[in-house]
């Protein structure tokens, strides 16, 4: 570890997003959700605008509209009547709703607008899950993580579920529809009943249709959520959430045992949530998956050479970071410097972890970080490579290096939703991904080019 | 599809009824609207002043939500493209964020050397009652640049209040620079956003009929030029909703008079043209105005034959910011032989939604402030082959299995003048001839 960044009062270039974001992304991982924010209008069309861009799906997130004078007068009434309308044409079972920097310093009462509602308004209601998303306190991770927490808080029980296979939770993160495609897959090929909370691979990456869903179709069933607290564990992936995390609250309400590990990027946190899915199923790895590690043990030694020892700037959401470094540690490349724009204090400590004995040195770890900051120190660390998501474009031109577009958002590229980064399929993919860059980058760079490796 | 009550007289079907339709309202709850806020409409038009801080006082969230995201090029600096924010947290909502506004200010002035700074007010700011008018003044007093604070809390009304904010912000930069020199035939363009490097176009065009152009506002614009606009013999407005404001203050204290033009489509392109040339009333300029038309077009029009021909008969929908930017595209699909069955906008006026009412065949919708369950049904009971819109828009066409168009702030193409209206032809093309329809549901069930 090294000198601290200076310490700018303003920001530019922010490495993170806000709060409600991230609660609107949980929210649309539940099977017939709408998320909703209590606010002005902005807000909700501009996170639109950005998810769109990244999952080219359609993200209806609704508004209480606010205006000046509810800004005075409070805004119950229009929470209200945004609610009956979100009811009448979407129909939702659930409405996730949020709230804004505008209603929480204006001091509105969600909770005890929510208890009018349900006395007011008559007639089937859809279940409201409301969690508070000041965007003056956090990034959007804490958002996300909270949303999951209070849904999991308001719905998750010890119903019966009724179906087969040993049923656990997995808690995986804002990670990517492809990612949960998979997560889904191995778990059932240990014979295990997953219940993954949140659950975009639908809703976030979906089909062509016949018809035009008003709320498109997937998501963790409010069914399965009430089974939670049936499951012999909870796998919850990261580190940086807050203590009272969904996998906490199941443990402490249910009994349910939460195995907190870090997000299973490359080969070795693989290895280890995949010893957790052999001791919850008491089954072997499957063969499938067993020779998909061995290919990629395979792939990492046929290509070492081409990416050992070559700098990176690993940077985004904290967990994703901590597991890509640990990933980048593992195929030789050296991870110089780590950033991200959350501040949760437990950075630097699971990047340490996570990477311990790979590295003979630590790399630079800063939180609260915005891309001036990383661009002032990319400069002196001459890195050959950034990973991050697209947001590092105008650094990567700068320095002219290769940019390995993870996480979210890709507003550069087709394909953000379909980027595995879990698992052994997904540290092939990246692996991959990476040993071109820098082939590619050398093969550019050469004043003759070659067609051979 | 049923419609919300309280959103039906925001509706119309030209032919119908005698017209009727209600705007400029604020959205409902909980409809969706494609709308944004106030401090967008005043960020949508101040952006692309590319010599300027552009710093946003809140919370990271609407700085992070508008860095870099619309195609505005600049032909030198690009301080626009960053996004500057004061990033407040609980501390400053409880204890106020004027001192961090004003350190932020000091250290940014001092690492970019801007020529001005607009400093945006957001919702929270509204809320906790900075006061903007005092930091950017104290600031102001030690910088030597001036210090502009843009009013654009969020709630305070809709994206056309901040249309105002922006008007308001640029007004005080008006009439503060030198205006010597300045030839009798010259005029400010007002509300092109250099798209694309669309104002460049617009700005040869106009250097060819001998009329100087003094400032752009805002496409490319510079600080310097907008504090000498005053200087200019005309105002040429186009997208009017946004910068109409502005031509109005400076007619009332500088005597210029403005006209609106359009630069979308052959017919508004050229008439542009022919009104500024009509304006000087010098026969020279009317004379290259003309030549520059005939030359245009002959290049022009053979080459749009052939898309006319492929697309006449096929059925289009819009949907834009302003409405005024409508007229021009059910001009340019008449031109391509096409129909407009579906037009709406998010901020129009009654007297341009009675307009397009006017222009437009019967049974065409014609819709103000509307969310995506209502295009849907829109765009699936017209069976539409092509929408034009803004990346909001962009899934709802996809999705039905319609081909799109961005004409909006974040497009890559320009679409402007007699270039940009081959531009458009080719864009309308390929999405609607592409043969990805053919795997669609929808179309693949309708042939
Ligand atoms: S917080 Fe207010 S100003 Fe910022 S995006 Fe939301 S509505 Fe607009």
């Amino acid at each position: 570890m090294s000198k601290n960044p200076p310490n700018y009062i303003s920001t530019t270039n922010a490495c993170k997003l806000c709060t409600p974001l991230g609660a609107a992304i949980a929210f649309k991982g539940i099977e017939g959700a709408v998320p909703y924010l209590h606010g002005s209008q902005g807000c909700a069309t501009y996170m639109r605008r950005y998810i769109i861009s990244h999952f080219n799906e359609p993200i209806d997130i609704a508004s209480s509209s606010l205006s000046e004078k509810h800004a005075v007068y409070g805004g119950g009434a229009n929470l209200k009547l945004g609610l009956i309308n979100v009811t009448k044409k979407y129909r939702p079972q659930l409405i996730g709703i949020a709230t804004t920097c505008l209603t929480e310093t204006i001091g509105d009462d969600v909770k005890m607008f929510l208890n009018q509602y349900e006395q007011e308004v008559k007639g089937e209601k859809p279940t409201m899950v409301e969690v508070g998303t000041p965007s003056y306190n956090g990034t959007h991770m804490e958002g996300f993580h909270n949303a999951v927490a209070s849904v999991v808080d308001a719905l998750a029980g010890k119903k019966d579920g009724g179906a087969e296979g040993t049923p656990v939770n997995i808690l995986p993160g804002f990670v990517s529809p492809a990612d949960i495609r998979y997560l889904k897959e191995i778990t059932e090929d240990f014979s295990l009943n997953p219940t993954i909370l949140p659950d975009i691979s639908d809703t976030m990456d979906g089909q062509a249709a016949k018809t035009y869903e008003k709320i498109q179709p997937g998501g963790t069933p409010i069914s399965a959520i009430a089974t939670m607290g049936n499951a012999l564990a909870s796998v919850e992936f990261g580190h940086t959430m807050s203590e009272k995390s969904g996998g906490a609250i199941l443990a402490e309400k249910f009994a349910v045992e939460n195995i907190r590990i870090s997000q299973p990027v490359g080969i070795r946190a693989s290895d280890r949530f995949f010893d957790h899915l052999v001791k919850l199923s008491g089954l072997p790895i499957p063969e499938k998956h067993r020779a998909e590690r061995g290919r990629l043990v395979d792939s990492y030694v046929d290509g070492h050479k081409y990416i050992y020892g070559k700098k990176a700037i690993v940077y985004g959401e904290e967990d994703m970071v901590v597991g890509l470094t640990a990933f980048l540690a593992e195929i030789g490349v050296i991870p110089i410097l780590c950033a991200s724009g959350g501040k949760s204090r437990k950075f630097a400590e699971k990047i340490a972890e996570a990477t311990g004995d790979l590295l003979p040195e630590q790399p630079q770890v800063h939180e609260g970080m915005d891309f001036y900051d990383i661009s002032e120190l990319a400069e002196s660390l001459e890195p050959d490579l950034l990973v991050g998501h697209s947001k590092g474009y105008p650094l990567a031109q700068k320095l002219s290096i290769p940019l390995i577009r993870v996480g979210f958002p890709i507003h550069d590229r087709m394909g953000g939703q379909r980027i595995l980064h879990l698992g052994y399929r997904g540290a092939q993919q990246l692996f991959d991904l990476i040993v071109n860059a820098c082939i590619a980058k050398k093969q550019s760079d050469s004043p003759i080019g070659y067609s051979y490796m | 599809m049923e419609l919300l009550k309280e959103r039906e007289e925001q509706i119309h079907r030209t032919g119908e009824q005698p017209f009727t339709l209600t705007c400029n309202k604020d959205s409902l709850a909980g409809a969706v609207s494609q709308r944004a806020c106030v401090f967008c409409g005043s960020r949508v038009v101040l952006y692309p002043i590319a010599d300027a801080l552009h710093l946003v006082h809140g919370p990271i969230g609407c700085a992070v939500y508008t860095w870099d995201i619309r195609g505005a090029l600049s032909s030198g600096p690009e301080l626009h493209r960053l996004s500057f924010s004061t990033d407040l947290q609980e501390i400053d909502v409880i204890f106020g964020g004027e001192k961090k506004l004003t350190n932020a200010l000091f250290e940014l002035i001092e690492r970019h050397s801007p020529k001005a700074a607009f400093v945006y007010s957001t919702c929270i700011v509204g809320i906790i009652g900075d006061d903007l008018e005092a930091v950017c003044r104290n600031v102001q007093k030690e910088v030597n640049i001036p210090v502009i604070p843009v009013k654009s809390e969020g709630f305070k009304g809709n994206k056309r209040a901040g249309y105002t904010a922006a008007c308001n912000a640029m007004a005080r930069l008006i009439g503060t620079g030198d205006t010597t020199g300045i030839s009798p035939y010259s005029i400010n363009i007002l509300g092109d956003f250099n798209l694309a490097g669309e104002i460049w176009m617009i700005r040869e065009y106009f250097e060819r009929i001998g009329v100087e152009v003094v400032a752009n506002i805002t496409g490319d614009g510079r600080i310097a030029d907008i504090q000498r606009a005053h200087g200019a013999a005309l105002n040429v407005v186009q997208c009017s909703g946004s910068t109409m404001d502005l031509a109005k203050v400076m007619e009332d204290e500088y005597g210029i008079p403005s006209m609106r033009v359009s630069y979308f489509g052959v017919e508004d392109m050229a008439q542009a043209l022919y009104d500024v040339a009509g304006h000087f009333n010098n026969p020279e300029i009317m004379a290259k105005t003309q030549a520059l038309v005939k030359e245009e077009l002959q290049e022009l029009l053979p080459k749009l034959e052939f898309y006319k021909k492929a697309l006449t008969g096929k059925k289009a929908a819009i949907y834009v910011g302003g409405s005024f930017k409508a007229f021009s595209l059910v001009k340019a699909f008449r031109l391509l032989g096409m129909d407009v069955v579906m037009v709406g906008s998010q901020t129009g006026t009654e007297q341009e939604y009675r307009e397009l009412a006017e222009i437009t065949d019967p049974g065409t919708i014609i819709v103000d402030d509307t969310n995506p369950l209502e295009l849907t049904s829109f765009l699936e009971e017209k069976t539409v082959d092509i929408f034009v819109g803004g990346v909001k828009e962009r899934p709802i066409a996809y999705k039905l299995g319609v081909g799109f168009c961005d004409h909006n702030h974040e497009r890559k193409e320009a679409l402007a003048g007699f270039v940009g209206m081959l531009n458009f032809a080719e864009e309308v093309y390929s999405s609607v001839m592409s043969p990805v329809w053919r795997f669609t549901y929808q179309k693949a069930e309708k042939k």
